[in-house]
């Protein structure tokens, strides 16, 4: 391979887009030649800062209210795009709340306006996970290393949270938050999938708790369970199957700190 | 909670609006990350997604399966530049540059290795100054995690396309921290 291949084909290396023997040649190159190799080097720190979530433009609440409500297809017909129908969308959910919870599914209830019955805990775990996501808010330690996270909340909690690496399963732990939910601190562990990010809060429950539910609003999936006497909470936007297989691996053998994983 | 959503009788309608529901609106963050990244206007994006959504709901029909987000991303493009060709082409100049920088890579030097470290508010400035062509492939990439061949259904390019458009975006943002992280705002549309 020569340099000139190089260029363009670290990219796709990078990417993860090139076949087993184009990335066996690709990583030989890189090996011997210094100058692609801090190439590569380069592109892949540009990469990482590409996936800071400040980058990622979210749905504003005005167009989310509009789309939530199930939509008629009356509606379907052109609407002036430049008129802005939020309040009346939001009349129309207050008002027609009733039909509308029979038809559509149960995030249209909004953040804020959780009159309708939605669950407390479900609204705030989404809105501290997207207060998380903003600049500097996600974590007060950073690590990936379960015995380094596990002991920074001491001190800090009424209680143990219960810390698992869960790397091999492809989430990955990059660090721990105090948080606040329901008026309680809480200790909340940060994880990726892939550029996503996945909050999970914990904090003391009453020994008979065992409810679980899954629920989804927003785009946000939040999974709420108890056991041993603990409440979790996961909230994400990855796919709602991801994060139904993070709490599955993170419930899996839960009692048995893995082995210490690599730095 | 209400706890059973779908206990109405299904008719036709109800059934198709809510697959749409459920495999559309998901999507809607997507769709506005890509519409904001290409109108670079909050408006602007707003405008392009409701249209898109608007569209999407009545080709939903023509929707067999497959990624919900692949399709919608598609429409939410083919939107904007539909959109965009109606207004005064002021960026016109955008497309024809987009050859004109074949930049010589001249290898890192340790100041590039630095400057790489930028805020965000730089990154994003130097994402809104490449050509849209670049832009796109390099949003969907990065911010959407969107494999080539998505990239290519999306944008509907050759594959081969799609990747040296994203070398060349990323050699361009490259330079483009590495050389003038101090004036970002030199040529700014």
């Amino acid at each position: 391979m020569t340099c000139d291949d190089a260029r363009l084909l670290v990219h796709a290396y990078l990417d993860n887009e090139l076949d087993a023997a184009q990335s066996a040649t690709m990583i030989k190159h890189l090996r011997d030649c210094t100058a692609c190799a801090a190439s590569y080097d380069v592109y892949g720190r540009l990469r990482k800062a590409l996936a800071q979530p400040g980058l990622y433009r979210r749905a504003p609440d005005a167009l989310r209210e509009r789309w939530s409500p199930a939509q008629p297809t009356a509606s379907a017909a052109p609407a002036s795009p430049r008129r802005r129908r939020a309040p009346l969308a939001y009349a129309m959910a207050a008002g027609f709340a009733g039909a509308l919870l029979l038809t559509s599914p149960a995030w249209i209830a909004g953040l804020r306006q959780n009159g309708g019955g939605g669950n407390p805990v479900v609204a705030e775990a989404i809105s501290s996970h997207i207060r998380s996501l903003q600049a500097q808010h996600l974590m007060d330690v950073v690590s990936t290393d379960q015995h380094t996270v596990k002991p920074w909340f001491e001190g800090k909690l009424d209680f143990s949270p219960r810390v698992k690496d869960l790397t091999g399963e492809g989430f990955p732990l990059i660090g721990g938050r105090l948080d606040a939910i329901g008026g309680r601190s809480v200790a909340a562990l940060i994880y990726k999938r892939h550029l996503h990010v996945i909050n999970l809060y914990q904090w003391p429950a009453d020994a008979s708790a065992t409810a679980s539910s899954e629920e989804q609003r927003h785009g946000y999936t939040v999974i709420r369970w108890a056991t041993e006497g603990m409440h979790y909470v996961a909230v994400s936007d990855v796919s709602a199957g991801d994060l139904k297989q993070f709490v599955l691996a993170f419930q899996n053998d839960a009692g048995t700190p893995a082995a210490h994983s690599p730095p | 909670m209400p706890a059973d959503l779908h206990v109405i009788s299904p008719s036709p309608d109800s059934v198709r609006s809510a697959r749409f529901e459920a495999l559309v609106l998901p999507c809607l963050d997507a769709a506005y990350n890509l519409a904001r990244w290409l109108a670079r206007d909050n408006a602007d994006a707003q405008d392009v997604v409701q249209e898109a959504m608007l569209r999407a709901l009545r080709y939903f029909d023509s929707f067999h399966g497959g990624d919900a987000r692949v399709w919608l991303l598609a429409i939410v493009r083919n939107t904007f530049y539909t959109l965009r060709t109606k207004t005064p082409p002021g960026s016109l100049h955008e497309s024809l540059d987009e050859d004109a920088h074949t930049l010589v890579d001249e290898g890192p030097s340790p100041e590039t290795l630095t400057l790489l470290a930028v805020d965000v508010g730089t990154l994003q400035l130097a994402l809104e100054r490449l050509p849209s062509p670049l832009r796109e492939v390099i949003v969907l990439r990065e911010l959407e995690e969107c494999s080539y061949k998505e990239i290519a259904a999306i944008t509907e390019q050759k594959i081969g396309t799609v990747m040296s458009r994203l070398a060349r975006a990323r050699e361009r943002l490259k330079a483009e921290l590495a050389h003038h992280p101090k004036e970002v705002r030199r040529h700014d549309v």
